[in-house]
């Protein structure tokens, strides 16, 4: 085990779970994250798919560094992101018609994701495919975690229900309990993203850095 | 004509690109310190979108929609899967090709704008905003007021945003919440405040 911890594989798959997370730490990636995170089950998929593109995408452009031309890069990266995306879309659209349809417009726009074009240029570009593997996969989990806990929280406390299925109990609502309309709407999403990167930053950087 | 002004008052104010939508959060967090910027950058997206939205309802309409290659005979192709990556295409295409004209023929307004338009070409606002047009089946005309509203829309935000930014400066904030954090507890009270514009119709 001690080696697994010591490799570099390792270390590059679980830093964007905590100190740099894509989301609350590096401020990258947000629209999605906040757009899809109404219900936890289009949020899985969310993540499901730009883990894919990420994981995919940061391999691809790994295994071509030596073959990309310096000035067109950005040109090069964008096709092979686009490709990924219309992959994703096309699977999406064929087996997950409803949440296709729910995701609308944001499974085309993980093609602008700043999380992609940033780990391909800022890893892929650098490290062996093996490295930028975990590196994606990582980053693609650290997205994910985010967006699982603010579906989570929004579903919970907006509708009372968890991945459609009804979890707050009806005596709860006869004795006056109500479900809270404003996590539904843009607002809540902005706030609970701010209040967990203020979370993290007491639980998770602070330790780190004392 | 009605219409147009309804969907030019809804991508402004209801459906607003940054608030409702949550479209180009990136540059609009890293780009809202202070109000000249914030309007560079603002005025660039406004730009650009004006443009893509148009061109992109064009490419979409007798390019790649079921059936739109009727002009060369070939009505029973459907290219639409192509939407993503000819979009952003386009959208580089024309970021890449504003920036030379820019540089050649306003330098002036190169030099205010210039360091912000490589970054609009990922910015997700410009791509949401072509593929809206086509998810929402928009006529040319409507395409025209939805992308020009939209990029007004997002300049407005962003400039609100930098104007409560500048002031912020002056606050106690916890350390924790500093940044990221108090950001986005702003951008959702200035969301609710554009809520509050829902149900305004003409």
């Amino acid at each position: 085990m001690r080696w697994i911890k010591k490799s570099k594989a390792f270390k590059a798959f679980m830093a964007p779970m905590s100190t740099q997370n894509p989301i609350s730490v590096l401020v990258l990636g947000i629209c999605s994250a906040l757009a899809v995170t109404v219900q936890l089950k289009p949020s899985v998929v969310m993540v499901l798919a730009m883990t894919f593109v990420l994981t995919m995408s940061n391999v691809i452009v790994s295994i071509l560094r030596h073959a990309i031309p310096k000035n067109i890069r950005i040109i090069v990266e964008l096709t092979i992101i686009a490709s990924l995306v219309i992959l994703a879309d096309q699977f999406l659209k064929a087996y997950m018609f409803d949440v296709s349809k729910q995701l609308s417009v944001f499974v085309g726009l993980i093609i602008t994701n700043c999380i992609i074009m940033g780990r391909a240029e800022a890893f892929a570009m650098a490290n062996n495919p093996w490295l930028s593997f975990w590196d994606g996969l990582g980053n693609g989990l650290g997205y994910g975690m985010i967006l699982v806990i603010v579906g989570a929280i929004r579903e919970f406390f907006g509708t009372g229900k968890l991945w459609g299925a009804k979890v707050v109990p009806d005596w709860l609502y006869q004795s006056g309990y109500v479900d809270l309309g404003l996590m539904v709407y843009a607002p809540a999403a902005f706030i609970v993203i701010g209040l967990i990167s203020w979370l993290q930053y007491e639980w998770v950087i602070k330790k780190k850095n004392d | 004509m009605i219409e147009l002004i309804n969907i030019a008052v809804k991508a402004i104010f209801m459906e607003n690109m940054l608030l409702a939508l949550f479209l180009g959060m990136c540059s609009f967090l890293a780009c809202s310190k202070n109000i000249r910027t914030a309007t560079g950058l603002g005025l660039a997206v406004t730009f650009v979108m004006a443009i893509t939205v148009p061109m992109n309802w064009m490419i979409n309409t007798y390019l790649l929609k079921e059936g739109a290659l009727w002009w060369l005979g070939l009505a029973d192709i459907d290219l639409s899967f192509l939407v993503f990556i000819t979009f952003i295409a386009t959208i580089a295409a024309s970021v890449q090709s504003v920036e030379i004209i820019m540089e050649k023929f306003s330098p002036t307004l190169y030099a205010n704008l210039g360091i912000f338009l490589p970054l609009i070409a990922v910015n997700c606002s410009i791509l949401g905003g072509s593929l809206f047009m086509e998810q929402r089946g928009y006529g040319f005309a409507e395409s025209v007021v939805f992308g020009l509203a939209s990029g007004i829309g997002w300049l407005l935000a962003i400039c609100v945003m930098a104007a409560i930014q500048e002031k912020l400066k002056y606050a106690d904030i916890p350390k924790g919440l500093q940044g990221f954090g108090i950001n986005m507890i702003i951008t959702g009270l200035i969301a609710m405040a554009f809520m509050s514009f829902s149900g305004i119709s003409f």
